[in-house]
C-alpha cells in the first residue's frame, strides 16, 4: 500500500481522542484519493502524484480560507475490489471531507453506491463515463473530463459538418467507454444515424483488430471512427495503412497519445488521423506565452521538475486539482459535504489554467458534466494540429 | 465472393499466430503430458528479453538468436527448478504451478518494462504480399517460418536419438528408463525446446500485435484450441488447427448474424468442448490405447 501522506498514519494512532479530530477539521481539509499506483493501469497514477504536488504548493501558498489541505492517496491496483476497500477506509478510519479524482471507471463504478449511501461527495471522478453525472441518481457524484457521449457528439458534428454524404464505419470496445461515446455519436447524427454503414465491436481479449478492420473496409465506408484503447487503436491504424484503407480517420481521444500510440502504429500511418482535445498541449510551442500555462510550467519547475510534460496525464492533473481548489474556496467557511456539493455544481464559465481557450466549467443542480466542450485536431507531421471552433457536446439539448 | 475470399485470407493470416503458438502447446504436450498454462507469458517474456537486446543495438538476428539460447535455458531452469520437485504430484499442484508462474512473469514483466505498448520490428517487413492488401510479408513469412519449424520437428522427433528419446520418455516412462533413456533430463529438454518455439512465436506475433504483458492472453486461448482441435499429440494437426481457427472464427463473425462480435472467443472456447467431445484426439491425434 502506498500512502502519499503522512497524515494517514498520525490517524491510524489510537490516542487520537474524537475531539482532537473535529478541532483539526477546522484547520484542515482532509481529501481522499484511489489511484492504480501499481497494475497494468499504474501510467495514470502520474495524475495523482501531480494532485499532490498541487495540493502541497497550495498550502506552501497559505491554503485554501487559511486551512492546510490533507492528500491522502491510496493505491487501489485499478481492481473494483480494492477500491471499495481503500474508500471505505479514507472514509470511515481517515474521516476525509470527499473523495476526489479516483481514477477509471470500474474502481469509480465499484466506488459510487457506497459514497453515496455515505453521501460523501465523489467529486470530479476521473472517467469519462456518462454515469458519473446523473445527479437525480447519484446526487454525491460528479465527473471532470468531457462525458464520453459529448465526445461521440462532437465527432457526429463534425462529420456532419465536413462529410454530410459519408457512410461511417465505427469500431467500439465493448465496454462502458465503447457503447458511451457510440450513443453520442448516433445521438449526435439523429436522423442522419443512417449514415453509420457497419459498427464493429471487439473484446479486450481479442489479440488484433485486424480481421475488424478488414471488415470495416469491406463495407465501403469513407469516414472511420475508432472507439479504441491504445493497443487495438494502434493495431487499426496500422492495419487500416497495410489495407491501403484512408477513410476519414476519427480516432477517440482515449488513445490519441503521441507516445503510446501514433509512434507505436508508426507517425506515416498516422497522418491526418482526428481526435479531440480540450488540454493546452503542454508541448505545443503556441502556449509558450499564454499565462495559464506559464502558470503550470512555474508549478512543474518547483513541485515536479521530473515529470514529462507531454504527458496529457500532467495536464488533466493540473487541471482536476485546481478545479478542486476553486470549489473549496467558494465553499468558504462551510465546509459541510452539502454545500461542497453545492458549491461543485454551480460553477459558470470557470476556466482552469490547462483548458483550452473558449472550453470552460459549466454545471448546474441538474448538469454533472462540468466539460462538455472540444476542439478538433488533426495529426500532422508528428503533432496534434487544432482546427476549427470550440465544439458543444451538451448532453442535455 | 471477393468478402468470402478477403475472409478466408484475412483467417489465414490470424491462424499464423494461433499456429505458432500451438506448435508450442503441443511441444509442451509431448514432453509432459499437460498443458503448460503460463506458456504464452514465457513466450511474453522471451519476446521482451528480444526487444531489450534490440534497445541495447544488438541487431535482429543476434538478438533472435540470444533470445532463443535464453528462453532455452530459462525452460530448463523453469523445469528443474520449479516442476522437478514435483514430479511425483498429481495433477492439480502441476496446475496451481502453472498459474502461478503466470502471474509471477506477467507481473514481473510488467514491473520491468511497464505495460505500454511497444512495436516491435518484423524481419520480413510489412509491404503487402504478392499484390494481396489482405496479407502482408510478415504474415506470409509468419507461415514460412511456421512451417519451416514443424518440418525440423518433424525430422528431429522422427529421425534423431535425441527425439526419439524424448518421445519414448513422454509416452512410456517405464519402458524408456529400462533401456537406458534419462527421463528427467528428457522433460527439461522438452520445456527447453517448447520455451525456445514460444519465444520464435512470441517474436512472430509482437509485430502484429504490439508488445505488453498481456499480448499472448487471448492468443494463448485460441492456440489450446489450435492445439485441441489438430491433436494435442500432432505438431503436424496443431499447425493444421491454427489455420482452421483462425479462418473458421474470421468467416463466422461475418456470416454468422449476431455472432461477430460478442462471441468470437467463445466459439474458440465451443470448439474445444466440441471436439474433446466429439473426438477427443483431435483432427490428427493419435489414439492413445491403454492395457488394462
Amino acid at each position: 500500500m502506498l500512502t502519499l501522506s503522512a497524515a494517514a498514519l498520525t490517524l491510524a494512532s489510537p490516542a487520537l481522542a474524537e475531539g482532537v479530530v473535529s478541532e483539526r477539521a477546522d484547520r484542515v481539509i482532509r481529501i481522499g484519493n484511489l489511484m492504480p499506483y501499481s497494475g497494468p493501469a499504474s501510467a495514470y497514477s502520474i495524475v495523482g502524484r501531480i494532485e499532490q504536488a498541487y495540493f502541497k504548493m497550495i498550502n506552501d501558498q497559505g491554503g485554501i480560507n487559511g486551512r492546510r489541505v490533507e492528500f491522502i492517496s491510496y493505491d487501489d491496483a485499478y481492481n473494483p475490489a480494492k477500491a471499495v476497500e481503500q474508500v471505505r477506509k479514507l472514509v470511515e478510519r481517515d474521516q476525509v471531507l470527499l473523495v476526489f479524482s479516483a481514477m477509471g471507471t470500474p474502481t469509480n463504478a465499484a466506488i459510487q453506491k457506497y459514497l453515496n449511501l455515505k453521501q460523501v461527495p465523489q467529486l470530479f471522478a476521473a472517467s469519462g463515463a456518462t454515469r458519473f453525472g446523473d445527479p437525480q441518481a447519484f446526487p454525491w457524484t460528479m465527473g471532470w473530463q468531457p462525458p464520453y457521449q459529448s465526445e461521440g457528439r462532437v465527432y457526429a458534428k463534425f462529420i456532419l459538418a465536413t462529410r454530410p454524404q459519408g457512410r461511417i464505419a465505427v469500431l467500439y470496445q465493448n465496454d462502458d467507454l465503447g457503447r458511451d461515446l457510440l450513443k453520442g455519436l448516433k445521438d449526435g447524427l439523429g436522423d442522419k444515424a443512417a449514415m453509420i454503414a457497419l459498427e464493429e465491436s471487439y473484446e479486450v481479449a481479442e489479440p488484433s483488430a485486424d480481421n475488424h478492420i478488414a471488415r470495416l473496409k469491406a463495407s465501403g465506408a469513407d469516414v472511420f471512427v475508432s472507439i479504441t484503447t491504445p493497443k487495438f487503436a494502434a493495431q487499426s491504424i496500422k492495419a487500416a495503412a497495410a489495407l491501403d484503407w484512408h477513410p476519414l480517420y476519427v480516432q477517440a481521444l482515449v488513445a490519441a497519445s503521441i507516445a503510446a500510440v501514433l509512434r507505436p502504429a508508426g507517425l506515416d500511418a498516422s497522418q491526418g488521423l482526428v481526435s479531440a482535445a480540450y488540454n493546452k498541449d503542454a508541448s505545443d510551442p503556441q502556449w509558450r506565452d499564454d499565462a495559464g500555462m506559464q502558470r503550470f510550467h512555474a508549478f512543474l519547475d518547483g513541485y515536479a521538475p521530473d515529470v514529462d510534460r507531454g504527458d496529457n496525464s500532467v495536464a488533466y492533473g493540473y487541471g482536476a486539482a485546481q478545479c478542486l481548489v476553486e470549489v473549496l474556496r467558494r465553499a468558504g467557511d462551510d465546509l459541510s459535504r452539502a454545500n461542497i456539493m453545492k458549491q461543485a455544481a454551480s460553477l459558470q464559465g470557470y476556466a482552469p489554467d490547462t483548458l483550452l481557450p473558449g472550453i470552460t466549467v459549466n454545471t448546474a443542480a441538474d448538469d454533472f458534466h462540468p466539460i462538455e466542450q472540444l476542439r478538433m485536431m488533426r495529426f500532422s507531421g508528428d503533432h496534434w494540429e487544432l482546427f476549427g471552433p470550440v465544439i458543444d457536446g451538451k448532453l442535455r439539448d | 465472393m471477393d468478402l468470402f475470399l478477403n475472409q478466408i485470407l484475412a483467417g489465414i493470416a490470424t491462424g499464423a499466430i494461433y499456429a505458432c503458438m500451438a506448435l508450442a502447446v503441443v511441444m509442451i504436450y509431448q514432453a509432459i503430458d499437460h498443458l503448460n498454462f503460463a506458456q504464452g507469458e514465457m513466450a511474453m517474456f522471451s519476446t521482451f528479453v528480444a526487444w531489450q537486446l534490440m534497445q541495447w543495438g544488438v541487431p535482429y538476428w543476434g538478438a533472435f538468436v540470444l533470445t532463443l539460447a535464453f528462453s532455452f535455458a530459462g525452460g530448463v531452469i523453469i523445469e528443474r527448478v520449479l516442476f522437478k520437485p514435483l514430479g511425483n504430484a498429481p495433477v492439480l499442484t502441476h496446475v496451481a504451478g502453472f498459474i502461478a508462474l503466470f502471474a509471477i512473469i506477467n507481473s514481473v514483466a510488467g514491473l520491468t518494462w511497464d505495460f505500454t505498448i511497444k512495436q516491435f520490428p518484423s524481419p520480413f517487413g510489412s509491404s503487402p504480399f504478392l499484390g494481396s492488401q489482405l496479407i502482408s510479408t510478415h504474415q506470409a513469412g509468419m507461415i514460412g517460418v511456421t512451417i519451416v519449424l514443424l518440418i525440423l520437428l518433424f525430422l528431429f522427433f522422427q529421425y534423431t536419438r535425441i527425439g526419439l528419446a524424448m518421445r519414448a520418455a513422454a509416452s512410456q516412462p517405464e519402458s524408456a528408463r529400462l533401456v537406458g533413456i534419462n527421463t528427467s533430463w528428457m522433460i527439461a529438454l522438452g520445456w527447453g525446446m517448447a520455451a525456445a518455439i514460444g519465444s520464435i512465436a512470441g517474436m512472430l506475433i509482437a509485430p502484429v500485435v504490439f508488445l505488453e504483458p498481456n499480448m499472448m492472453g487471448g492468443v494463448l486461448i485460441y492456440g489450446f484450441a489450435a492445439a485441441v482441435l489438430g491433436g494435442l499429440s500432432s505438431p503436424f494437426g496443431a499447425v493444421v488447427g491454427g489455420f482452421l481457427v483462425g479462418v473458421f472464427e474470421n468467416l463466422a463473425g461475418t456470416y454468422i448474424p449476431g455472432v461477430g462480435n460478442e462471441l468470437k472467443l467463445p466459439i474458440a472456447l465451443a470448439l474445444i468442448v466440441t471436439v474433446l467431445v466429439v473426438k477427443p484426439t483431435g483432427l490428427f491425434g493419435r489414439t492413445i490405447v491403454k492395457r488394462v
